[in-house]
């Protein structure tokens, strides 16, 4: 197992290194001048040597990308153009909404999808399971900002329950928080409930046509323990998979979804940054989202053990 | 086994970069997704004789305006027929999507060939693959169309990027397979030149799972650029396209909703149509697939 560890840890870093060459050369192989292209065609030759101090342009490629690995390794992600405001500083500021609506919308998916793959499984070419499965091929297909609005104009305008937009910390109490989580959470948990409801039918589908469901069910255990304890548990190694590659999804909703509900968190600032042509911003949160990718999916792997113990690597 | 239907031939979901998970959708509905597709595909070629008005006329005094004779769905914020946006807007999008289509599946084959057959190059350049895999395809495509300008030619890059790794995983694994076969054995035992081998014994096995993928980035491209133009790193805001009609709606959205509803329909339904035929496609080349994942 540490062995294992060490193994996949060790296989990240080339991954992690290909990812931090995109994004350093994202910048310099755009044609024209890089401190040209963030700076905009107003900028004074002020400005524009300012940021080239800043990012180091002025140094050999190979030159700037070695100093700017060594600071990202030290955890120094630079300063942004905009706000003159250290790029973690600014992250953290940002970071409760994202985790807040993330944390919620697995949590919510999770509780909704895994019944409703189990249901449609175990009524299998039913009603219900052809029910289940339409709604999840919908939600694949329609964008989450388009469920997000159609969300804010049955719940916030037409029987006006619950605000339109914004966030409020939870520390400013429960309620005020809840009101104004429950429409994003809806809105970006629709695509990872489709995906977990789907995964969690074909993965309870082949272990339901196991010789174990059978003996289970000759001994006499009821229905809800069989699907509960002989089923799903040996159905889970699929499903917490497709919850990590689903993780991408996650990130990429975030940023839509806190765009439309006006939430100040990490999904927005990108946004901003990326409006703004905030390069070091936008470079961080790549380096980082990538990061938390890569490392979800490698907790993700080690996980498997837990939940299946004949996986030994 | 179950993971089975997580198909890598179907690993996009559109701009999230995540999984698809395969589905069998019956032969009725088949046919509405291909009449909708069929619809939606001739209304933005004809959109010239079929809108009812110049999508880009404005007309101050007719802005926010409801639903009337020679306007069917009413007017945006400057006084633009929206149907008719909406019926040119269909023609950008769905040029990005087969463009888009097209340009990584041809990029991802070449590179899938070479890595999947010469096995120096295969680490080199699966490990490229798996980075560029690590990055979320939308973060990867804001920051290319912000860096580089909004036009056309660049939306259709930042789109691309990402989806070439999914093509060239997808054709790597067949060639890997394939290279075991007798046949490409024989054509190396009686000297056939590397590009013949590569041309005439291992490309055909890739086209049925290509076709199928291809499917999947189309719709995925369209999804891409409707959420780049929504966030305002998309083409020309002037320019109609469904992604560009419902962030302009974004400000108008309490007092006029349609604005956002109707493309967000049009654009749900060309995306689901998209899906439904590439599963459709996918069961009827590779009979197989309809057996696996049905528990039976």
């Amino acid at each position: 197992m540490l062995g294992y560890l060490i193994r996949r840890i060790l296989a990240a870093i080339p991954v992690m290194g290909v990812v931090a060459l995109v994004v350093f050369l994202l910048l310099r192989l755009t044609p024209g001048d890089p401190a040209a292209i963030i700076a905009g065609d107003l900028a004074t030759p002020e400005q524009l040597e300012r940021i080239r101090t800043s990012l180091g342009l002025n140094e050999p490629l190979h030159t700037q990308f070695f100093t700017w690995i060594w600071r990202i390794l030290q955890g120094d992600f630079g300063v942004s153009l905009i706000s003159q405001v250290s790029v973690i500083k600014m992250i953290g500021q940002r970071i409760e909404p994202t985790i807040s609506i993330a944390l919620s919308t697995i949590t919510v998916a999770i509780l909704i999808a895994v019944p409703l793959g189990v249901i449609a499984a175990w009524k299998h070419g039913t009603w219900i399971d052809r029910v289940v499965m339409s709604l999840s091929v919908l939600g694949f297909s329609v964008p989450v900002f388009v469920v997000g609005y159609v969300l804010i104009q049955i719940f916030a305008i037409e029987f006006r329950w619950l605000p339109v937009q914004g966030f409020r910390s939870i520390t400013g109490g429960f309620g005020p928080f809840f009101e104004r989580a429950i429409l994003p959470t809806m809105a970006l948990s629709f695509i990872y409930i489709a995906l977990i409801a789907r995964i969690t039918r074909a993965s309870m589908l082949e272990v339901l046509g196991e010789d174990y469901v059978r003996t289970a069910r000759a001994k006499g255990i009821g229905e809800a323990g069989v699907l509960m304890r002989h089923a799903l548990r040996n159905a889970a190694v699929p499903v917490i998979t497709v919850i990590g590659t689903g993780f991408a999804l996650l990130i990429s909703g975030v940023v839509v979804t806190e765009s439309v509900f006006n939430i100040p968190g990490i999904g927005r600032l990108t946004v901003d940054a990326v409006l703004a042509r905030d390069y070091p911003v936008i470079q961080a949160m790549i380096l980082l989202t990538s990061g938390l990718y890569v490392t979800v999916n490698l907790v993700i792997d080690l996980a498997y053990t837990l939940l299946d113990p004949r996986i030994r690597y | 086994m179950a993971i089975d239907t997580i198909e890598p031939s179907s690993i996009s979901a559109g701009a999230a970069s995540g999984p698809r998970v395969s589905f069998r959708p019956s032969s009725a509905i088949i046919t509405i997704a291909a009449i909708c597709l069929i619809v939606v595909v001739a209304s933005a070629i004809f959109a010239g004789v079929l809108a009812p008005q110049d999508p880009q006329k404005l007309a101050p005094a007719m802005r926010l305006k409801p639903g009337m004779p020679g306007f069917p769905l009413g007017t945006d914020a400057y006084g633009r027929d929206l149907l008719s946006r909406i019926l040119h807007g269909g023609r950008i999008s769905l040029m990005i999507g087969v463009g888009a289509a097209i340009v990584s599946v041809t990029i991802g084959l070449t590179i899938g060939l070479v890595s999947g057959f010469f096995r120096w190059a295969d680490a080199i350049i699966m490990r490229i693959m798996d980075g560029l895999m690590a990055i979320p395809s939308i973060l990867l495509a804001i920051a290319v169309v912000s860096l580089s300008g909004a036009s056309l030619k660049t939306v259709l890059i930042a789109i691309i990027i990402p989806e070439i790794p999914r093509v060239v995983r997808l054709v790597r694994s067949v060639v890997l397979s394939a290279r075991e076969e007798p046949y490409v054995e024989a054509a190396i035992a009686i000297g056939s030149s590397l590009p013949k081998i590569l041309w005439r014994h291992l490309m055909p096995n890739t086209f049925a799972p290509l076709i199928v993928q291809g499917t999947y980035i189309c719709a995925s491209a369209i999804l891409t650029e409707a959420i780049l133009s929504f966030l305002g790193a998309g083409i020309n805001p002037e320019t109609p396209t469904w992604g560009n009609i419902m962030a302009e709606g974004r400000a108008f959205f309490q007092i006029k909703p349609s604005l956002i509803f109707w493309p967000g329909v049009v654009l749900s339904i060309a995306i689901l149509s998209i899906n439904l035929i590439g599963d459709a496609t996918r069961d009827a080349l590779d009979p197989r697939m309809k057996q696996r994942g049905t528990g039976k």
